[in-house]
């Protein structure tokens, strides 16, 4: 039996304390009165009324979830389609660059991805601003979604794409019907892995934007190059809070999810014997 | 071969090929070209020619870049920075991996999803968050301060110690999470059974639970080491105009001095580097999938 000793359960809460306390302080922190941010003056939510009403930021929110919606959305086509022919689609000429191109972006400095795009684009002369950006987060998150959609087909039982294919349906038919529904979880965290990595980037942004787009994250990091601003600690809070209950959200159904299929297994096992 | 599945291979590939692979072949080209007063600010361009183009190529910026010491210092440094984040980051998080492991089984998912939630939140706002706590008016000033511990202020802020905190503290569930799938794959009865045969708890540790989670460890570090080296935002934001990072470097040589066949070769040297502990991570990886099967 497994006995919590006092030394796993102080490093457990050291550690924990140290990955969590600075974001429960910006937390803490946006609700005070004071322009200073480390003086505490009394509880006040005026840095978020500032935050609405400061276009700027609301512009830069626009694009960047633009982007982001966009730009997840093509990588989670491109990511799935990948990781089926990696796993899937046995040999064919240039396998071995195929998959060095896949797993090669996730471990590339973001400073090096980000100017070879920006000298292709200037390359080719093709104008910067959301369509750049678009470009670049659908290149580098494909490959993360190629990873997590493949570790789910390896594990996936073929016999049944096999049974679909014996029983007449097309190979377009069986992925449809059959191995979509099973990888979906994947695809969908997946297309969030996406989604959140493109909401996230400064520095891919900042080489392959134009003048007329800022996103975000660039815009915030113009105002925290000058130090800590109540009004950025008010929009951190609203962005740790959506990931929090997103994160909590998506955990709980996928928990309600494995239940009931033990539960579903369970009632087979009982209506066999 | 049917149509299908030539699309199905072709799109991502030509996808791949165009927006990651090729683009390399550009940073490649300009590094070995020269500045220009043009737009774009490079000479030789395709327009003077193929010919004229190769022929005009030197590898002036490499040598530029070997006899400037503000580079050769800025690639030293920020080995030495990833390599040290790197040794603090595994001090940090094998106790927690361990921790985890040992936890009864009712808390796991919590906290797994303790360890996963923070990658989901922003890197720029966790990093930006020690801002506030490392300045010399910031919380932890403060609390030093009105404990009595210290007189004056400390300065962590713009220094390398802030860059150090920076990089564990955004890098660590990386360090966590393979260092827990490894123990937690360990076969207990391996240490019930050292135990027996008369080791101490602590060097059933040391002979048993370490060296079965090597592979973990070696990948959770290069997981931490292979992101730290090229790094921008934490050197930029926490470590100040005095810590020299090569990533920061890039960036500045980029937008600031605006000279792109220097920035180029930067990002070069930069990669060369980065094909050792790639390479080293692979393997690694290579050789844990084939112990599974």
């Amino acid at each position: 039996m497994r006995r919590a000793s006092w030394f796993n359960v102080t490093s457990l809460t050291l550690g924990f304390a140290f990955l969590y306390l600075p974001m429960v302080l910006l937390v803490f922190y946006s609700f005070n009165s004071s322009k200073l941010v480390t003086v505490w003056a009394g509880f006040s939510t005026k840095w978020y009324g500032e935050l609405i009403r400061n276009e700027a930021f609301l512009d830069a929110a626009v694009v960047t979830l633009k982007v982001a919606v966009i730009s997840s959305t093509l990588a989670t086509i491109l990511g799935t389609m990948a990781a089926y022919v990696l796993v899937r689609g046995g040999k064919f000429l240039g396998r071995t660059l195929f998959s060095g191109m896949i797993y090669a972006p996730l471990v590339m400095p973001e400073v090096i991805t980000g100017l070879s795009l920006l000298l292709l684009f200037i390359g080719i002369g093709l104008d910067r601003g959301v369509l750049t950006i678009v470009l670049a987060h659908t290149t580098f998150s494909m490959c993360y979604v190629s990873v997590v959609v493949s570790s789910r087909l390896v594990t996936f039982d073929r016999s049944l794409e096999e049974a679909a294919l014996d029983l007449g349906c097309s190979p377009f038919d069986a992925f449809r019907l059959v191995t979509l529904p099973i990888i979906a979880p994947a695809v969908i965290s997946g297309w969030l892995l996406a989604f959140t990595l493109s909401l996230d980037d400064l520095v891919i942004a900042s080489f392959t934007t134009g003048p007329s787009s800022t996103t975000l994250p660039i815009k915030i990091w113009s105002a925290v190059r000058l130090g800590v601003s109540p009004e950025i600690n008010a929009l951190s809070t609203i962005m740790i809070g959506v990931v929090t209950v997103g994160v909590i959200t998506a955990s709980l159904i996928s928990k309600r999810r494995t239940v009931k299929a033990q539960q579903d297994l369970q009632a087979a096992e009982r209506g066999i014997s | 071969m049917n149509i299908r599945r030539f699309v199905l291979i072709a799109v991502p590939y030509a996808w791949l090929l165009a927006l990651f692979f090729i683009p390399f072949f550009i940073v490649l080209k300009i590094s070995l070209s020269d500045l220009a007063l043009a737009i774009p600010p490079y000479s030789p361009t395709v327009k003077d020619g193929i010919l004229n183009m190769l022929s005009a190529f030197d590898f002036e910026n490499f040598t530029f870049l070997a006899s400037d010491d503000l580079y050769w210092k800025a690639y030293l440094s920020s080995l030495k920075i990833a390599l040290i984040s790197t040794v603090l980051a595994l001090l940090v998080g094998y106790p927690m991996a361990y921790g985890m492991a040992r936890a009864p089984d009712e808390w796991r998912p919590t906290l797994m999803m303790l360890v996963i939630l923070p990658f989901w939140t922003s890197f720029l706002i966790r990093v930006y968050a020690w801002v506030g706590i490392l300045s010399n008016e910031g919380l932890l000033n403060q609390l030093l301060l009105w404990v009595g511990w210290i007189d004056a202020p400390l300065a962590i802020m713009n220094t390398t110690t802030a860059v150090y905190i920076g990089i564990v503290y955004t890098y660590l569930p990386f360090m966590i999470l393979p260092i827990y799938a490894a123990l937690d794959r360990l076969d207990e009865s391996l240490i019930e059974a050292a135990e027996d045969l008369g080791c101490s708890r602590t060097t059933a540790f040391w002979l048993v639970t370490v060296p079965l989670s090597r592979n973990g460890i070696i990948a959770g570090c290069f997981l931490v080491f292979i992101p730290a080296l090229g790094e921008f935002v934490i050197p930029s934001l926490l470590g100040g105009s005095g810590t020299l990072m090569i990533g920061k470097v890039l960036f500045e040589e980029f937008f600031n001095n605006r000279d792109w066949p220097v920035a180029s070769a930067v990002a070069v040297v930069l990669l060369l580097i980065l094909i050792v502990p790639i390479t080293l991570f692979q393997r690694n990886q290579q050789r844990q999938a084939e112990a599974d099967t």
